[in-house]
């Protein structure tokens, strides 16, 4: 076993060439590289930051921020109540109620629908999960708020964004 | 002499005491201020802009928050020694410019052996490094302090050495007389500062000043990756501001003395230095002597953002095995064509 060992270790000092002693290079050539290199930096002069509250930067297609439900034409909310993404949620930030739709062409609808935005990881899973396209995130991400209640958002507000 | 001036002698120089030190104190916050803004554009940052015109009251804020944080004093620290260190650091830096000539003739403390006591003041400032480390009853400290000590003493050989070399040449102490020595041109078309006369022992004092300075990429007595702070690990509040002022007023004072040395300190290289000096002739050698000290202090700033910490090993190889054997060759060169009369080599002032 301890030979084995040995070997292995052997086989991989071999390989990644540790057994060489490193050579002894002068530091002279490379300071100079470095220094042009942050002097061109500093002449270019091109932050890759920006002023933050003042300019935003728009996010890629496809960023997950903040969930919307959406509407159908006839301006009723699309959400049957199915439950399909509070299954599919995997940090459980999704609280439904249903209730007995007034409408002909579903079941439900949801009473209380309920996202706890500090609790939810942001992950899509419950937009994929959707059958009826009824949630899905939008790129907003810049929502602070002094209270942890205020994260929690009701039907109204998520249908309002 | 009059009565008045038996009364008045001390006013003048008093007077110039303060003006520096006030200059110096207030040269500190615009360095720091200097700093973060360069070494935000090296990164592709912007660097503070927030607080005041352009960022431009950064400093104050800074100052401001340290002034308000709680002054600890770990248990089981050496208190007198553990509050002596800060100014132990700040003091030495502060004096050791006074013998640093600002403008023609103008410095605060004129006298002859201008070199030797600025490298004697300035070495002291280890003491305070090394009495931190030591006072806090902390592990890291304690080695940051070691570090310090072991640092600060392989890189003075070498500083002293190349110093030597100048000095030599030279024939003389005082920092003025080296000033006007290196007014004028050569044969060769070339401006006759040392930095010209003397490259090698230019170089080795610039890597030198920064190890004496513990500026990065010497900066391993406060080692973050390895000692948390170094030997201001327990300080906060206003003993690290003292620290960190000592630190920047050291750098100031080491850019000071090369430009002195090397750079041809307040002259100016094609006009006549006057040997009544006006206002205005004071005030364009102060101006000038500013521009140069800036320019180095810039090149201090820029290092420090370039280049990565040294190992410990490696810095004390290159102080020990590359900068004192070349400093020792330079000095046997200057020594030899000095005597050779070799002026084609390093040209002798007389």
């Amino acid at each position: 076993m301890a030979n084995h060992d040995d070997a292995s270790e052997k086989q991989d000092e071999t390989r990644t060439g540790t057994t060489e002693p490193r050579k002894k290079a002068s530091f002279a050539l490379p300071v100079i590289k470095g220094l042009a290199n942050t002097l061109a930096h500093v002449l270019r002069r091109e932050p890759n930051t920006i002023h933050y509250p003042e300019e935003k930067r728009t996010p890629y297609p496809g960023y997950r921020g903040e969930h919307r439900l959406k509407r159908d034409e006839l301006g009723r909310e699309k959400c049957t109540a199915c439950f399909l993404c509070a299954t599919a949620c995997p940090a459980f930030c999704i609280e439904i109620v249903a209730e007995e739709a007034p409408w002909d062409d579903r079941e439900k609808r949801p009473r209380i629908f309920n996202i706890d935005m500090m609790r939810c990881i942001y992950c899509g899973m419950c937009e994929e999960a959707c059958p009826c396209d009824a949630i899905e995130l939008t790129p907003i991400y810049n929502i602070p708020s002094r209270t942890r209640g205020e994260k929690i958002y009701d039907k109204e507000k998520l249908l309002s964004l | 002499m009059t009565t008045a001036d038996t009364i008045f002698w001390p006013v003048i120089p008093a007077l110039k005491a303060v003006v520096i030190l006030v200059v110096i104190l207030h040269i500190v916050p615009g360095l720091v201020y200097f700093e973060r803004r360069i070494s935000a554009w090296i990164q592709d940052r912007i660097g503070p802009n927030r607080v005041g015109p352009v960022g431009l009251l950064q400093p104050l804020a800074d100052v401001i928050k340290l002034a308000f944080k709680e002054d600890l004093t770990p248990q089981g620290a050496d208190k007198w020694i553990y509050r002596m260190a800060p100014f132990l650091v700040y003091a030495p830096a502060v004096i050791a410019f006074s013998v640093i000539p600002v403008g023609i003739d103008l410095q605060v403390a004129s006298f002859g052996v201008g070199v030797i006591f600025l490298l004697t003041i300035s070495s002291f400032s280890v003491y305070g490094l090394a009495f931190g480390g030591w006072a806090s009853n902390n592990k890291y400290s304690l080695l940051g302090g070691l570090r310090a000590s072991a640092q600060m003493i392989s890189y003075e050989v070498a500083m002293g050495l190349s110093i030597i070399a100048i000095l030599m040449t030279a024939q003389t102490v005082d920092l003025n007389e080296i000033v006007r020595q290196q007014w004028g041109a050569t044969t060769l078309g070339l401006v006759q500062w040392n930095l010209f006369q003397q490259p090698i022992a230019a170089v080795v004092f610039l890597v030198a000043a920064f190890a004496e300075t513990n500026r990065l990429p010497f900066d391993l007595p406060e080692c973050e990756a390895e000692l948390v702070g170094g030997f201001h690990t327990e300080y906060s509040g206003l003993k690290f501001a003292t620290f960190f002022m000592g630190e920047y007023i050291a750098m100031i004072t080491m850019s000071g003395l090369m430009v002195t040395m090397f750079l041809g300190g307040w002259s100016v290289p094609w006009i006549e230095i006057p040997t009544s000096p006006t206002f205005g002739d004071v005030a364009l050698s102060v101006f000038i002597f500013t521009v140069k000290l800036t320019v180095l202090l810039f090149f201090y700033i820029w290092v420090r953002w370039t280049l990565p910490r040294f190992r410990y090993d490696q810095l004390m190889n290159i102080g020990w095995k590359v900068f004192i054997p070349f400093s020792l060759l330079n000095l046997g060169l200057t020594a030899t064509s000095g005597v050779m009369g070799w002026n084609w080599l390093i040209p002798l002032p007389w």
